[in-house]
């Protein structure tokens, strides 16, 4: 498609090897009128270039509040960003400004929302929504804009993308719907895309395609993506690592294959056992027990306890840090070795 | 979950069309939506029935029609032998006391100003002879207790459960009047993961111990295949292969079966690079406008000049134990490519 813009003048820009994005140490609240609650409570993750990190987690557990953050789209009030830094090849995006900071938005960093397929304004055409990008983002003219929006519309494998340019959201299936945000998102070739959920609400068939069309973005551009989703199968079917989040907390990270083989927190090992398998017949499922925190009123040790198999007296008192159990991996449990290990506490 | 005696359900050749109108003062009848077009299978006793396929398939429109909440065009539908296709309402209110329905969406489905007490006991309201008034509260609370709710939350309302605790209440009320059929639809998709688990082990329970049939419809293919005995997979309104679950899993026959196999991911990253993947183009036909012959045609990778001319229909055929749709049935053994 088009080149790729030219690396920033601030910012270390950074080797092969750094990271593009880090979020670190992040919080985020919101003040409410049941009090305050603790939806992001000392996040950190890295994403580098072409690479595909996926962030599983309980609904509730801050995965989209998080990546609202790196986006900077959250409302401030009612949300509150008490402390972390969220670095863009080396810039820190919470310390510019507004101005400064929209330059990033939707262009190097970009995002496909969890509630896409209503993200779309019904009242104007696909074709002129994709173009929009390309005249406010790129001054082009309209004449080029809308060839532009055909030239996505047809990567993103809408049949007959010319003819279709002038026809309205509701005249599209959901998934083609899902391919035309996908296309925006993808419009100004951002070096991140944050994908958050992006099909889960679209069939299998068409959850392929997509995953498949993700990937064909990256291998062309080399774009970073962080998956946001509940589905362990897409997660163990793209993601090079992953990220798991409970009660506003990464509990676990690990590269995926280390995650299936040998989970290192209870959670993620409850989460494992709880999906059913298409390639076997399961008998019973094992069910996570109990209840997700209640984000007002955090305790200070691990959060996980009340649900947790493996608990011992101090879990509900002392607080968890991230363990590092390896080169490359982390767990936020006291007793990750026996987790490791496989028995059931 | 072993099936026994004669079908407790009978479908056949059932067929519901939409019509679809224009104008205003006059109505002029310009098409109809095929959502239900030809479907037959039976339910035994005990028996979990999973019905899976792509969004728009007819999947709900059939579950109404089972209910008797939709009148069919053309087809035969029979609880116990009773038919209800062309039943009188009074006569479909008996047959309700042995087919209940639960829904998908625990967050809109319950009514929010009534409390759980109310909603479960809300089928008394309506057939008062299956339960004395004074009997009812125990009744409730000793259903709130079957499907693993605390029998002292009968005052309180829907916003005060969690997700799954709301689709257990769900499942209670369709269990108050002592059905033999559940038909279930989308009854774990709007569900965390890990509340899933709870869910399905619940149903899988409540089999065991009253007997229960299911007809269980979902989209998870993973789902569908941990709780169900027989497998029915419908495309544009059409039954396209109907077996046990071992066959639809590990042999399938109809190319959308195993396309739809071939894409559901599995949660397990060892040998991912290797797994064979069909990745169907384009999105299914208008059930307006199905395509003539096969309905699969405009997106199978087999198709031939007959396709288009001659619809298959669902019967055994050569080298399977199943039947299937398909001209070119084939057997494809699936697990290879997991
Ligand atoms: N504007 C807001 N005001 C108050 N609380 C909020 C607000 N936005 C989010 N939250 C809370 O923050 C927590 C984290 O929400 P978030 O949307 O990040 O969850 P999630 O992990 O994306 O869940 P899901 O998987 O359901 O999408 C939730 O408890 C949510 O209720
Ligand atoms: N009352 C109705 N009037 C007109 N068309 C209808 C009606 N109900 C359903 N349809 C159409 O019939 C077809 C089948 O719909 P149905 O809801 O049965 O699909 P489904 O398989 O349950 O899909 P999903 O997986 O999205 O729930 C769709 O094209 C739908 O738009
Ligand atoms: S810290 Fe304790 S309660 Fe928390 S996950 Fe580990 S064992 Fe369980
Ligand atoms: S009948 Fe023809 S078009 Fe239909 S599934 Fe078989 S080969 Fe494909
Ligand atoms: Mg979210
Ligand atoms: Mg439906």
């Amino acid at each position: 498609m088009t080149s790729t813009p030219p690396l920033p003048a601030w910012g270390t820009g950074g080797g092969e090897n750094e990271p593009l994005l880090t979020v670190e140490d992040l919080h985020v609240e919101f003040t409410t009128r049941q009090g305050v609650v603790k939806a992001v409570n000392g996040v950190s993750y890295a994403l580098r270039a072409g690479e595909t990190l996926a962030v599983l987690g309980e609904s509730g557990s801050g995965k989209s509040v998080t990546a609202q953050a790196i986006m900077g789209i959250l409302d401030t009030p009612p949300a509150r960003i008490p402390k972390g830094r969220v670095r863009f090849r080396g810039t820190d995006l919470l310390r510019l400004s507004e101005d400064a900071r929209s330059q990033f938005r939707g262009r190097r960093i970009s995002m496909i929302f969890q509630d896409a397929l209503s993200a779309l304004n019904p009242v104007f055409t696909v074709g002129s929504q994709i173009g929009e990008m390309f005249q406010v983002h790129q001054g082009v003219s309209r004449r080029d804009a809308e060839r532009r929006a055909v030239e996505l519309m047809d990567r993103v494998r809408i049949p007959g993308a010319r003819q279709r340019l002038h026809d309205y959201p509701h005249q599209f299936s959901g998934g083609m719907r899902q391919r035309i945000m996908i296309a925006m998102a993808i419009a100004l070739d951002p070096e991140v895309l944050i994908a958050d959920e992006p099909t889960t609400a679209l069939d299998v068939t068409v959850q392929a395609q997509i995953m498949e069309l993700l990937a064909e973005v990256q291998r062309e551009s080399g774009m970073g993506l962080i998956l946001i989703t509940h589905d362990l199968g897409v997660v163990a079917d793209v993601a090079d690592k992953i990220v798991v989040m409970y009660g506003g907390r990464v509990v676990e990270n690990a590269p995926v294959h280390d995650v299936y083989r040998s989970p290192a927190h209870p959670y993620t090992r409850g989460l494992l056992e709880s999906v059913p398998r298409i390639d076997r017949k399961g008998r019973e499922l094992y069910a996570i027990a109990g209840m997700p925190p209640n984000l007002l009123d955090m305790p200070p040790g691990c959060a996980f306890a009340p649900r947790c198999p493996y608990r011992q007296d101090n879990c509900v008192t002392d607080p968890v840090p991230l363990y590092r159990i390896g080169a490359t991996r982390g767990s936020a449990c006291h007793y990750w070795r026996e987790v490791l290990d496989g028995g059931h506490g | 979950m072993a099936a026994t005696g004669s079908p407790i359900l009978e479908v056949r050749d059932l067929v519901k069309h939409f019509p679809m109108t224009r104008g205003v003062l006059v109505r002029k009848q310009i098409g109809a939506i095929r959502a239900v077009d030809g479907v037959s299978f039976d339910l035994r006793r005990g028996e979990t029935l999973g019905i899976v396929g792509e969004s728009g398939c007819g999947k709900s429109t059939l579950a109404k029609l089972l209910m008797g909440l939709e009148r069919p065009t053309s087809g035969s539908v029979r609880i116990k032998g009773r038919e209800i296709a062309d039943a009188k309402e009074s006569e479909l209110k008996r047959v309700r006391r042995t087919i209940q329905l639960v829904m998908q969406d625990p967050y809109t489905s319950l009514n929010p100003r009534m409390t759980v007490g109310d909603i479960v006991g809300e089928p008394y309201e309506i057939h008062p002879e299956a339960a004395p008034k004074g009997d009812r509260r125990r009744r409730v609370q000793a259903l709130l207790e079957l499907v693993g709710l605390n029998p002292d939350h009968i005052s309180r309302y829907p916003h005060q459960f969690s997700g799954g605790q709301r689709q257990r209440i769900g499942i209670a009320r369709g269990l108050a009047l002592q059905p033999e059929i559940l038909v279930c639809d989308e009854p774990v998709s709007a569900l965390d993961v890990s509340i899933q688990a709870q869910v399905i082990n619940l149903l899988a329970r409540l089999q065991r111990e009253l007997g229960l049939a299911y007809v269980f419809i979902a989209h998870d293919l993973s789902v569908v295949r941990h709780i169900s005995d027989r497998v029915g997979v419908m495309y544009l309104g059409k039954m396209v292969e109907l077996g046990r679950d071992a066959e639809i899993y590990g042999q399938p026959a109809h190319p959308y079966t195993q396309a739809l196999l071939s894409a559901a991911p599995v949660p397990d990253p060892e040998g991912r690079e290797r797994r064979r993947r069909i990745v169907l183009q384009g999105d299914p036909p208008s059930p307006a406008s199905p395509p003539s012959g096969c309905r699969f045609r405009t997106r199978c990778w087999k198709a031939q000049e007959i396709c288009a001319q001659q619809e298959p229909p669902l019967q055994l055929r050569p080298g399977t134990w199943h039947e299937s749709a398909c001209h070119f049935a084939e057997v494809y053994d699936a697990m290879r490519s997991f």
